[in-house]
């Protein structure tokens, strides 16, 4: 009994993962693991370079805001290409998901979804996947997002919405111009979006800055934010620097860059 | 799997070096950690192994870098779906620290962990042989800050989800226990020519 204990006191376990709280959710193996036939239900476009597309995916088990999924195309010879997108629609979503991708230039992927896809077509997708970057709608939510970077945090947004969270959430979220921000009609007074090329009438332009990061800093809620970051890695860099240098804590920034 | 109608990819190539399901990045190197870039000059670098051995030790930049020079030229396979191909990392392989702490006949286990707080798992054999590296140049250059400079742990022959980023030390174990991303739905090892990509694959 003795050794036991000894044994056990000795016995040197990992250490803790410090940045973010690791393991926020429970991933199901068999969740990740089975592809699923998912039908294109409706496309809409956003902006003359992203449009979203919906599909009907029978058996999906459901997602956190900010999670996202992996999408699988296969030619007829049997080549698969298959990549990570981020998903844009609420967790209660009757059996339906949405997708909001940006046309990427030679893109095999998005080519084929902005160029061939039409409703009543199939793929393959497997997922919710990580559960890192998702927001359960738990805790004071800081959410800075560029391009399509927005779109998981859009399902965060959108999950507020749905379920009349009062929770504290801000967006701040950056595009070149009025006329490539994506869900535009969307936002509400908990969103600052930042243009980059052109604004509106009497909007500045310019790159997110510090004046735009520390209002949000200064009314700090109960328990304090956790921030979410969207983006490509140079707007990942940027604005993390911008909350740190803010007095925002590194443990409580989550990123998710693409590429 | 179901024929995606109208999808025909991108021309073929045979290319016996891509595992399944990955493509070839090219030039291209994304950068996917989800933490926020630390600032970590070279002089407050330190990179240390405990547990399961018999001298735990710590080294630090100069001491790190008597250790004799070697590199991994080869390919890196990342499992959000790219690989590089005939990448160059110059640094010090990892079995010239772990001679000096010599590792316990219990341990089996390792947990890398970064100055960040980040952490990977991965068993000891995979690790030792020649098989990973502690490195600080990429190309003949000082490895960039978000790349994991200054040092980052490299063992390309998993996904590189376990090569830590901003490499502070590991520890041996006698069990194997789940790192940031194992944590978060992960697979355990991470092989990429067996698509060990998610717990359950």
């Amino acid at each position: 009994m003795t050794d036991q204990v000894t044994e056990q006191m000795t016995r040197p376990t990992a250490p803790a993962t410090r940045f973010a709280v690791p393991g926020r959710i429970g991933v199901s193996e068999q969740t990740a693991s089975v592809w699923r036939t998912a039908t294109l239900t409706e496309i809409r476009r956003e902006t003359p370079r992203v449009s979203t597309f919906r599909f009907a995916v029978p058996g999906w088990p459901g997602h956190l805001p900010g999670q996202h999924l992996m999408v699988r195309l296969v030619a007829e010879d049997g080549y698969t290409a298959q990549r990570h997108y981020s998903i844009a629609s609420p967790p209660d979503d009757s059996g339906h998901i949405e997708l909001t991708l940006d046309h990427v230039r030679d893109g095999e992927v998005s080519g084929w979804f902005h160029t061939a896809a039409r409703p009543g077509d199939r793929i393959e997708m497997r997922g919710p996947l990580s559960g890192f970057f998702a927001w359960p709608g738990d805790r004071p939510a800081l959410l800075l997002g560029a391009g399509s970077g927005v779109v998981p945090l859009m399902s965060m947004v959108r999950h507020h919405r749905a379920r009349n969270l009062t929770l504290p959430l801000r967006l701040l979220v950056s595009a070149r111009s009025p006329e490539d921000l994506v869900y535009a009609d969307e936002y509400g007074p908990e969103t600052t979006p930042v243009f980059t090329r052109t604004a509106p009438e009497g909007v500045a332009v310019g790159r997110m800055a510090a004046e735009h990061v520390a209002p949000l800093l200064a009314e700090q809620p109960p328990g304090g934010w956790e921030a979410y970051v969207c983006g490509s890695n140079s707007f990942a860099e940027h604005a993390s620097r911008l909350l740190v240098a803010a007095g925002q804590p590194v443990e409580r920034i989550r990123i998710e860059r693409f590429g | 799997m179901n024929i995606t109608r109208g999808f025909t990819g991108r021309p073929r190539v045979h290319n016996p070096g891509l595992p399944p399901g990955q493509y070839d990045a090219r030039d291209e190197w994304p950068v996917l950690s989800a933490e926020v870039t630390p600032d970590l000059a070279p002089e407050d670098w330190t990179f240390r192994i405990d547990g399961l051995v018999a001298e735990p030790r710590t080294w630090d930049w100069e001491q790190a870098h008597a250790l004799p020079a070697d590199a991994y030229e080869g390919d890196i396979h990342c499992v959000t779906g790219w690989s590089k191909f005939g990448v160059r990392f110059g640094g010090v392989s990892l079995d010239a620290f772990l001679e000096q702490v010599r590792p316990l006949p219990s341990a089996t286990h390792v947990v890398a962990y970064a100055h960040t707080g980040y952490t990977a798992n991965l068993p000891l054999a995979d690790v030792t042989g020649g098989r990973a590296w502690i490195v600080w140049e990429y190309d003949g250059e000082p490895l960039p800050a978000e790349h994991g400079g200054p040092a980052r742990l490299i063992v390309p022959h998993l996904y590189f989800w376990k090569s830590a980023k901003w490499i502070a030390g590991l520890r041996l174990l006698d069990h194997d226990e789940p790192g940031f991303w194992e944590g978060n739905g992960y697979h355990a090892r991470g092989n990429p020519w067996e698509e060990q990509r998610y717990s359950g694959d």
